[in-house]
């Protein structure tokens, strides 16, 4: 098994999201996360599709993914050629101030942001490769965390030339 | 551009695409596309239910090798053509199928007949459309026909909501559309070519498996030049049964679940494997990690998904069948002179047949499936075409009735859909009026389509249901006598119908016949009737499929006999 990124662009029109998800269903491969999205071209989305697989697995999504009418181009990103970030958004319970100031610190160790406070609350805004988020988490989980949003991967090869 | 209304623009679009028939059944939600056939020529074939329209536009794509029309409502029409899309799907066979939807606004709604047939099609299609507005409607046609009879062929769905059909607006017909996120392979990368050469040219006990692919791709000829010049043994799946005439003394026939014993034991005896067409199901190769662990597998198909998705290969070809093998015979013939037959492979291989024929036993009964079958051969002129149910039936054709003309056989081989059969005959027949259309059936699978002799009679499309009725659900009961230890329930059909009346109830004949004489004789008046003729032939209950690959067992482990 292995950690993998796949890129889709896709038609961007109602319905595509439902026919790749649905295929990734009825096949049974599993998703980590998926994230969709606008592209330079307007009329095409990207749709960003990560997995835990083995070799022989991940090739078969990629060729499904191909063989959907609505999906344009499929690559395999290549983890060490590739920028891949994910975005979390998460509210702490932060009722004291030391605990406040903690959880700060620890955000701009990080490069997060403080995006909201509250009396009782303090949420942080991080970004980076999902490992980054995951230890953030870690490091912040015994203060309580109240909500947690996490946006799955967006991810393109470094480099000037692409498709 | 012209100005017409939604449902003009179906059937002029559809008239564009050849499309001389229609399957289906009227209701409130296409009933604008029902009035413009009124003033069309395209014949109009009513059906008792939708699943039947899908398996008679099914049948009638297959033999035709283009997408066959089928037309049903909103709702309950559309979920019951479901069987017959999913059908089609899995046995990559063309078609187009066309719902009324509910007026735009109404979608969303859970409005009367309303259901999302896109949703519950979108994993049993190529592809989905819903048209948004009439203007739409031409190119989506277009696109529809393309997609579906296209690359690896396959069901189309359009879903046209009431108002969209009503709505009168200018339109114009395409003649080029473009699909950027599909562009079929056709032909094959030379250098694998090359590649499957040199590992032919090498094998020392070379086998080819033809499925469903060398059938849509009409690759027959290519397929028996290139067995003949290398001499090579042909097995097919059960999809691709008659791909290879089952009398050439190359052919083995199917493998499989229900293969012939000599076909199962000499593949894997193999050392190189040439699959064309075919796609490695569960019930062509047994259990997938066993089977091929010994040889070296060269893949044939046009759909690049299917290669490496259940067997990793050692040469993928991706193309065209037909393509692929010319292009090969042409390499290979510039290699090689013609091989002889007296290598001590094909040795073997007689020997193995020979050793074989004692597996097949006889049943004691004075009328079984098996001589029906044969008895059926002797007197069917070898262009006819023949399907079955599913079941019994089914897997006795595989064993029993040699199909000798190449593309004159095909069967609900990946759903396994009982009840196809009777109704994908009849679309079988109106594609080839010319010929005989004969059904394979058992009692339990023409009973779920038996009302299409309506059809039979009032479109005067006369096929003939060869029916081999052991009043139980056999293979079930087969099942459970072999591995329930005979614990019997949910099989008995005892209580009929009286398949004879049945038939004479919709004005076609019923013919009962008890002893081979009257086999002989029914067949003759069927082969000569201009009505639908169904042949009830009562058979013994306990007259098993045999030999018999276990489900999730190797080809190895075929069970000869109970």
């Amino acid at each position: 098994m292995a950690w993998n990124i796949i890129s889709a662009l896709v038609e961007n029109k109602p319905g595509v999201l439902f026919r790749v998800s649905n295929m990734f269903r009825a096949r049974n491969f599993n998703i980590e996360s998926l994230s969709v999205g606008p592209t330079e071209q307007s009329d095409l989305s990207r749709i960003t599709v990560t997995v835990d697989s083995d070799e022989h697995v991940t090739e078969q999504m990629v060729k499904q993914l191909r063989k959907l009418i609505d999906v344009v181009d499929v690559t395999r990103l290549q983890v060490s050629d590739t920028v891949y970030r994910e975005l979390a958004l998460i509210k702490l319970k932060a009722v004291d101030p030391s605990s406040r100031m903690e959880i700060i610190n620890l955000a701009n160790v990080f490069r997060g942001k403080i995006v909201d406070v509250s009396k009782s609350t303090i949420m942080v805004e991080i970004t980076g490769t999902p490992d980054k988020i995951d230890a953030f988490k870690s490091l912040v989980e015994h203060y309580g965390v109240i909500q947690l949003a996490r946006t799955g991967v967006s991810a393109l090869p470094r480099g000037v030339l692409y498709e | 551009m012209v100005e017409m209304s939604g449902s003009q623009a179906l059937i002029h679009a559809l008239e564009k695409e050849g499309t001389t028939i229609v399957f289906g059944m009227p209701g409130g939600a296409n009933l604008p596309m029902y009035d413009e056939l009124t003033r069309s020529n395209i014949r109009h074939v009513l059906v008792r239910h939708e699943q039947s329209a899908a398996h008679m536009a099914d049948g009638y794509g297959r033999i035709k090798r283009k997408p066959g029309v089928c037309f049903a409502t909103s709702g309950p029409g559309a979920t019951n053509l479901v069987t017959g899309i999913g059908t089609a799907y899995m046995d990559s066979a063309p078609m187009v199928a066309i719902t009324g939807q509910v007026p735009r606004a109404m979608i969303g709604r859970d409005a009367f007949q309303e259901c999302d047939i896109i949703g519950i099609c979108t994993g049993i299609t190529k592809y989905c459309f819903q048209p948004r507005s009439a203007a739409e409607i031409p190119e989506i046609v277009k696109k529809g026909f393309y997609l579906a009879e296209s690359g690896r062929p396959g069901p189309v769905l359009i879903d046209i909501p009431k108002d969209v059909q009503q709505e009168v607006s200018d339109v114009t017909f395409p003649e080029l559309i473009r699909i950027r996120g599909y562009s079929p392979h056709v032909d094959p990368d030379i250098d694998q070519v090359a590649r499957a050469v040199e590992l032919l040219l090498k094998a020392e006990r070379p086998m080819i498996m033809a499925g469903g692919g060398v059938h849509i791709s009409c690759a027959f000829h290519e397929l028996q030049a290139l067995a003949e010049l290398l001499m090579i043994p042909v097995v097919t799946t059960f999809k691709g049964k008659g791909a290879f005439p089952e009398n050439h003394p190359l052919a083995l026939g199917p493998i499989g679940m229900h293969g012939h014993a000599e076909a199962n034991k000499l593949i894997i005896e193999s050392d190189v494997l040439l699959a064309i067409g075919a796609r490695f199901s569960d019930r062509s190769v047994g259990k997938f990690d066993e089977f091929g662990q010994a040889m070296k597998i060269i893949h044939i198909d046009i759909d690049p998904a299917e290669i490496g998705k259940n067997k990793q290969v050692d040469v993928p070809v991706v193309g065209d069948v037909r393509a692929s093998l010319r292009a090969l015979v042409k390499m290979l013939t510039k290699r090689v002179a013609k091989k002889g037959g007296d290598c001590p492979w094909l040795k073997h291989i007689n020997e193995v047949r020979e050793s074989m024929k004692s597996v097949y036993k006889d049943h004691p009964r004075e009328i079984t499936a098996k001589k029906s079958l044969k008895k059926l051969r002797e007197l069917l002129p070898s262009e006819a075409i023949v399907t079955t149910e599913v079941g019994q039936c089914q897997m006795w054709t595989s064993l029993f009735f040699d199909i000798i003309q190449p593309g004159t056989f095909f069967s609900s081989t990946g759903l396994g859909t009982m009840g196809f059969g009777f109704p994908a005959s009849i679309g079988a027949k109106a594609a080839k009026p010319e010929v005989p259309v004969v059904d394979i059936a058992g009692d339990g699978s023409f009973n779920m389509t038996e009302n299409s002799l309506a059809v039979t009679v009032n479109d005067n499309l006369p096929v003939i249901v060869f029916l081999m009725n052991n009043q139980s659900l056999g293979m079930v009961a087969q099942w459970q006598r072999l591995f329930y230890n005979r614990r019997y329930i949910g099989i008995d059909l005892k209580g009929g119908p009286d398949f004879v009346k049945i038939a004479e109830a919709y004005s076609a004949q019923g013919i009962r016949a008890q002893s081979m004489d009257e086999l002989d004789k029914a067949i003759r008046t069927a082969l000569k009737s201009d009505v639908a003729t169904v042949i009830d032939i009562p058979i013994d209950p306990e007259e098993d499929v045999f030999p018999f690959v276990a489900p999730g067992t190797g080809l190895k482990d075929m069970i000869t006999a109970a």
